[in-house]
């Protein structure tokens, strides 16, 4: 029962966000200011953990090659769906949903703490609209952090693949290209957009509606990573089932 | 002025507000005391819009809150301004930023004019040398006083502040007393306070309403509350010996 409750609070709270829109010239600074914060604040960590994982799943798939029948470009292919599929989109986002899921659940927390968003309130401010609204926008450009994170893992592949020695670069290119679906890649921007909306909303809920002090901060930081991970996983299973099944 | 009739307000079983009716005046202090629990901020929430009341209406001269449309209840909040108990300053702004926030929001105001109305805001709280600092860099008074400039800086018609000497050392919270009834009277303002500072009600509580388990207790001026004889008051405001003393004395001076 208290889940539906919270599913309808969170629908309310959506709802809330796009109306009574802010001033256009605050608004705009507001996501620029958030761009910076969760994308741009976030590639460091995003290209790193690409660029290994890239590697990781080269050497695997390299070393479970033992039949002699397989070719080794397999190794290029392999790296490629995995991270087109699978590992940029979600594991990215899972990240994502540590990293900037807890900032959003503690910055409003901490707002809902120290009454700034009652001061919002009575000011006549929507404060939905003006806290939450600019991370969704600025969230918007996930999927280009996702493209790079891609690119970033397909190198980092290539990298442990070819330098590793368990695949010429010739070999892993090949792979790279062999039986290419352009609408992959479609399909794994569609899944960042719905991931971007939830990394962006349900931390926000988690943080706005909070009660306490400053322990039920930390605490909401962590209910909040927890949720958003559950739900960019059942997302996944079913916009796969839905797209790819 | 704002007229609360009759106001009744539940959070499931449990009945806070109960049928609370009272005036609050123009120009003048209004206070709003009683122990922790009486139901003082549900009440003060509910004049401000933040709760809405179960039964009864609150009318800000002559507007039913409960009647008034989304856009006239926003154009309502706009001429409310509300000091906070902890200030409630916004972290990631300075103080000109906070001052201006408002400005910013609901006018369309050029960046110079901003500018000077919240200098002259800062300088009637007497804080003009802050306007680059952030709320981390400056004391409990000067945030008091950037919260109570943040309240005013829209011209507010009502001015609410919640405990707004919490927190301060006596002297400090003297001199906001002083200067929330400066405003009040300067600017024609309805002002409510909650509060639990004695000082504030012997020094400035023009009106005085004494909130009980979520009704009204008493209601009277700063004067009045020296010759009730009502248990609960007298047993509130007079906990402390201080306190006992100067009644004490008032009584054998008056008779």
């Amino acid at each position: 029962m208290n889940y539906v409750s919270s599913i309808g609070s969170y629908s309310i709270m959506v709802r809330e966000v796009f109306k009574k829109p802010t001033k256009w010239p605050i608004m705009k600074a507001l996501i620029l200011k958030e761009i910076d914060e969760l994308i741009y604040g976030s590639m460091g960590i995003i290209i790193f953990i690409s660029f290994f994982i890239g590697g990781v799943v080269a050497i695997q798939t390299a070393l479970n090659i033992s039949n002699p029948l397989i070719p080794r470009n397999l190794i290029g292919f392999a790296t490629r769906q995995s991270v087109i599929l699978e590992f940029a989109p979600t594991f990215t986002s899972i990240i994502m949903a540590g990293k900037v899921g807890s900032y959003i659940t503690s910055s409003i927390g901490t707002m809902r703490v120290t009454e700034q968003i009652d001061a919002l309130e009575v000011m006549g401010v929507n404060s939905l609209n003006y806290l939450v609204f600019p991370k969704i926008i600025a969230m918007f450009l996930y999927p280009f952090a996702v493209a790079i994170a891609m690119y970033v893992g397909i190198f980092g592949g290539w990298i442990a693949g070819v330098f590793g020695g368990f695949s010429s670069s010739a070999d892993f290119v090949e792979g790279l290209q062999l039986d290419f679906i352009p609408f992959h890649v479609t399909y794994s921007f569609i899944k960042s957009v719905v991931f971007a909306f939830v990394i962006a909303t349900v931390p926000s809920y988690h943080g706005y509606y909070m009660k306490g002090g400053a322990l039920e901060v930390g605490k909401a930081s962590t209910t909040a990573f927890v949720w958003t991970s559950v739900v960019i996983i059942i997302l996944n299973y079913i916009l796969t089932q839905l797209l790819l099944g | 002025m704002i007229e609360v009739n009759n106001i009744h307000k539940s959070f499931g079983e449990n009945h806070v507000l109960k049928g609370i009716s009272t005036v609050f005046d123009k120009g003048k202090t209004n206070l709003i005391i009683g122990q922790s629990g009486s139901g003082k901020t549900v009440f003060i929430k509910c004049l401000l819009g933040l709760f809405t009341p179960d039964e009864g209406t609150i009318s800000y001269d002559g507007r039913i809150y409960s009647e008034l449309t989304p856009a006239e209840r926003r154009d309502l909040r706009q001429e409310m301004g509300m000091v906070f108990q902890g200030s409630a300053l916004f972290d990631s702004m300075t103080v000109e930023g906070n001052v201006m926030f408002p400005l910013e929001m609901f006018t369309n105001q050029s960046r110079s004019e901003m500018l000077d109305r919240v200098n002259f805001v800062l300088q009637r709280v007497n804080l003009s040398d802050a306007n680059n600092r952030y709320p981390a860099e400056i004391s409990g008074g000067m945030k008091k006083r950037v919260a109570i400039a943040r309240a005013i800086v829209m011209n507010p018609k009502y001015l609410f502040c919640d405990e707004p000497n919490s927190g301060l050392d006596p002297k400090t919270a003297i001199v906001i007393d002083n200067l929330i009834q400066e405003i009040t009277q300067e600017y024609d303002i309805t002002t409510v306070i909650n509060s639990h500072d004695m000082n504030s009600v012997m020094e400035i509580g023009e009106k005085i309403v004494f909130l009980k388990d979520g009704h009204k207790e008493w209601e009277g001026s700063n004067k009045e509350i020296f010759k009730t004889e009502n248990a609960a008051v007298t047993n509130f405001v007079y906990s402390s010996e201080l306190f006992k003393k100067v009644r004490q004395m008032y009584i054998e001076e008056r008779n």
